[in-house]
C-alpha cells in the first residue's frame, strides 16, 4: 500500500472543492440549527434553488453568470419565505418536514420531462459557467505546495470557494457575537421566554431562515459552477444530512466548526476510499468480503460509525463544550 | 414570616374598595372585562370584571385547576381569549401578540422557570433589555453603532445581578443555577426589560424557605419602586405577608377580592379550597385507612351473620 498516495489524497480533500461546498452548507445549517434551533432538513433545497436559479438565468434568458448569481440568491430567498411564513408560527418538527419536502419536490420538478426546455429534465443543464472562468485573472501553470497542487482552473475555483467560506464564516461571526445573535439563541434555548422578554420570535427566526438559506445557495452555486454543469440527482436528501454530519463532527453552535468539521468529513471520506482501493489491490481484503465498486458504499457505512462514536464518546463534537451538552433541554 | 414584615404603602390605596369580586379601585393599571377562555367544553377562565390597582402587590389565588395560569397566559398574549376586552393603563391590550404585550410594559414569568440554559447569566440579563439598535439584523453588523448601548445594558444588569446575589454567578451558564437561584434570574431579568407591571406565575414555587424569604423581600422592594406586581401564589403564608390586595380565583371565575384577613374569612374561599360541596382527594394514608375501616366493617358484618 502506498501510504504517500494516501495522505496525499486525503489532505487535498480535506481542502477540495466538495469540502468548500459542505462547509457552506454547514455553516449554513449552524445558523439554523446551531444557533436558533432551527431544524431545517432541506438545506440541499436551497442548494438546489441557488443552482438552478443560476443556471436557468444564464441558459435561458442569456445573462450573464453574476447575474445568475443574484437571482440564485433571490430564489433561495423566496423560498426561505415560502418555507417559513406558513411553518415557523408552528411548532418546530413542522419546519423539519416541509423542508425536506419542498427540497424533494423542487428536485423532482426540475428532473420531470415536460419543463425540458428551460430546465433540462433529467439530463440537467450545462454551459453556463463560461463566465465564471472568463474573468479567472489566475494564468494556467502550477500553483501550490507539498501535497496541494493546482492548474490555474483549479486555482481559482479553491481562491473563490475558500473566499466565500470565510465571508459567510465572517457573517456568522459579526451577527452571533451582536445583540441580534443573542436573542437567536435565545429563541434556541427556550422561544417562550424570549417572547416574554419583548423578542419578536418569528421575525427573528424567518430572518435566520433567509441568512442560513443564502449562504447555502452559495454552496449550490460553487458546486454547479466547478461541474460547469447541474444535475437534478446532486440534490437528494443526502446531501442534507451529509452536512449535518460535518455541523454534528466540527460541533454546532461553532464559528469554525462547520468548516473544520466538512474538511474531516471530505478528508475522511477520501482516506477510506483510498485506503481501501489499495488494501484490495494489494490483496489484503478478498473480492468475497469486498469488490472495488463496493468501496463508494462501504466508506459511508465507515463515515456512519465514525459519527456513532463520536456521538458516545464527543457529543459536543472538535469545537463544541461539554457542558452545553450536559445543559442540553430535557 | 410574620404579617407586617414589609411595611405597606404609606396611604391605603383600598380605603373606599368594596371587598367583592370586580369591586371598581381607585388607580386601576389594568381593567379586565368579560375574558373567557374554553378548552373544548371546560371554561377555563370566565372573569367579568376585574382591576389590578396600580403601585400594590396583588396575589391571585385559587385552588389547582382555578385557571389563574391561563388567565396570565390570555393577559400576556400566550393564549387567546374566547371573547372580552383588557387594558393597560387606558389602552387596549387585547389582540396583541406576546411580544407587544412585554414591550407595552407588561411583563410575566413562567410557573416552570425558563432560564435560557446555555447562555451565561450576564447574556440572560443582557438579553432583557429592550430597544437594542444591535438587534436589527442590518445594524448587528456594525458594533461600534450598538458598542455604547450595549455597555449601558451590561452596567444596568450587573447592578441588578448584584442586587439579586447572582453577581458570582455572572459567567457560568444559566443551566447550572440552582432552582432557587433560576427564579432569581428570571425576576432580575424581566425587570431589564423595564416593565410597569410585573407578573410573577409562582416565584417561589419549589424554592427553599430561606429562599423564599429573600425572593418576597425583592417583590416587596418592586412595589416599594413604584412597580404594580401581580403574583399566582399557593402559600397562603406568603401571600398574608407581602401582598395588598387578594384576588381568588374558582373554576375560572373571580369569586372573592379583598385584603388577605377578610378572604381567609370568606366562605366562598373556603369552600372552594376545602371543597364543602367536593370530594377532597383522599391521600395514601387515608385511603389505607378508609380500606381498612370498610373491610373491618365486612369482617363484623359477616362475624354478625355467623352469629344469628
Amino acid at each position: 500500500m502506498d501510504w504517500g498516495q494516501i495522505i496525499t489524497q486525503t489532505l487535498q480533500s480535506a481542502v477540495g472543492r466538495e469540502a468548500v461546498v459542505w462547509a457552506l452548507l454547514a455553516i449554513g445549517l449552524n445558523v439554523h440549527f446551531g444557533y436558533t434551533g432551527l431544524l431545517n432538513f432541506g438545506q440541499v433545497g436551497f442548494m438546489a434553488v441557488g443552482a438552478y436559479g443560476m443556471a436557468i438565468s444564464v441558459t435561458e434568458f442569456g445573462w450573464s453568470v453574476w447575474v445568475g448569481i443574484l437571482v440564485g440568491l433571490g430564489g433561495a430567498a423566496l423560498l426561505a419565505l415560502l418555507l417559513g411564513i406558513p411553518t415557523l408560527r408552528l411548532r418546530a418538527d413542522y419546519l423539519a418536514i416541509v423542508t425536506i419536502a419542498a427540497a424533494e419536490i423542487f428536485r423532482r420538478v426540475m428532473a420531470v420531462p415536460n419543463f425540458k426546455e428551460v430546465t433540462g429534465g433529467a439530463d440537467g443543464l450545462s454551459a453556463f459557467a463560461g463566465g465564471f472562468y472568463d474573468v479567472n485573472p489566475i494564468p494556467d501553470g502550477n500553483y501550490g505546495f507539498g501535497p496541494w497542487r493546482y492548474d490555474g482552473r483549479e486555482a481559482w475555483q479553491l481562491l473563490v470557494g475558500w473566499g466565500v467560506v470565510l465571508l459567510a464564516v465572517l457573517v456568522t461571526y459579526l451577527l452571533m457575537r451582536s445583540p441580534w445573535g443573542r436573542v437567536v439563541r435565545a429563541i434556541r434555548e427556550d422561544e417562550d421566554a424570549a417572547r416574554s422578554l419583548g423578542k419578536n420570535v418569528y421575525g427573528y427566526k424567518l430572518q435566520s431562515l433567509l441568512v442560513g438559506g443564502l449562504i447555502g445557495a452559495l454552496g449550490g452555486m460553487m458546486f454547479a459552477l466547478w461541474q460547469s454543469a447541474l444535475n437534478p440527482g446532486a440534490y437528494a436528501p443526502g446531501a442534507t444530512f451529509l452536512a449535518y454530519t460535518a455541523l454534528i463532527l466540527g460541533g454546532a453552535a461553532r464559528i469554525w466548526g462547520p468548516v473544520v468539521g466538512s474538511a474531516i468529513l471530505w478528508g475522511v471520506l477520501r482516506f477510506a476510499d483510498v485506503a481501501l482501493r489499495q488494501a484490495i489491490d494489494a490483496g489484503y481484503v478478498s473480492d468475497s468480503v469486498m469488490t472495488p465498486s463496493q468501496v463508494g458504499s462501504v466508506r459511508f457505512i465507515l463515515m456512519g460509525a465514525l459519527l456513532a462514536l463520536l456521538v458516545i464518546f464527543r457529543p459536543q463534537g472538535i469545537f463544541g463544550d461539554p457542558r452545553e451538552i450536559a445543559l442540553e433541554p430535557r | 414570616m410574620t404579617p407586617g414584615t414589609f411595611t405597606k404603602v404609606a396611604f391605603d390605596p383600598f380605603e373606599s374598595v368594596p371587598e367583592e369580586p370586580g369591586a371598581a379601585k381607585s388607580d386601576p393599571i389594568m381593567t379586565i372585562d368579560v375574558v373567557t377562555r374554553r378548552f373544548g367544553g371546560l371554561l377555563a377562565v370566565s372573569v367579568d370584571h376585574l382591576e389590578i390597582q396600580r403601585g400594590v402587590i396583588t396575589a391571585l389565588i385559587g385552588p389547582n385547576g382555578a385557571g389563574k395560569t391561563t388567565l396570565f397566559n390570555v393577559l400576556t398574549g400566550f393564549d387567546q381569549a374566547n371573547s372580552g376586552t383588557w387594558t393597560f393603563e387606558d389602552q387596549y391590550l387585547n389582540g396583541e401578540v406576546s411580544h407587544a404585550v412585554a414591550r407595552r410594559g407588561v411583563v410575566r414569568t413562567f410557573q416552570l422557570t425558563k432560564a435560557l440554559a446555555r447562555m451565561s447569566v450576564i447574556d440572560n440579563m443582557k438579553l432583557g433589555a429592550t430597544k437594542q439598535v444591535g438587534e436589527n439584523f442590518f445594524r448587528s453588523f456594525m458594533r461600534p453603532v450598538w458598542r455604547d448601548q450595549e455597555r449601558q445594558i451590561e452596567t444596568r444588569a450587573d447592578e441588578l445581578l448584584e442586587r439579586f446575589n447572582l453577581a458570582r454567578m455572572r459567567d457560568t451558564f444559566a443551566g447550572e443555577l440552582s432552582g432557587g437561584q433560576r427564579k432569581l434570574l428570571e425576576m432580575a431579568r424581566a425587570l431589564m426589560v423595564q416593565p410597569k407591571l410585573i407578573m410573577l406565575d409562582e416565584p417561589m414555587a419549589g424554592v427553599n424557605p430561606a429562599l423564599a424569604e429573600t425572593i418576597i423581600g425583592h417583590v416587596a422592594e418592586l412595589r416599594d419602586e413604584g412597580l404594580t406586581v401581580l403574583f399566582v401564589e399557593h402559600d397562603m403564608d406568603v401571600v398574608r405577608t407581602i401582598s395588598d390586595w387578594v384576588v381568588v380565583m374558582s373554576e375560572g371565575q373571580i369569586i372573592a377580592e379583598g385584603r388577605h384577613a377578610s378572604i381567609v374569612a370568606n366562605p366562598l374561599v373556603i369552600d372552594a379550597y376545602l371543597g364543602a360541596h367536593h370530594v377532597t382527594p383522599l391521600d395514601r394514608k387515608e385511603q389505607e385507612r378508609q380500606l381498612a375501616e370498610a373491610e373491618a366493617a365486612i369482617v363484623s358484618e359477616e362475624a354478625g351473620h355467623e352469629s344469628e
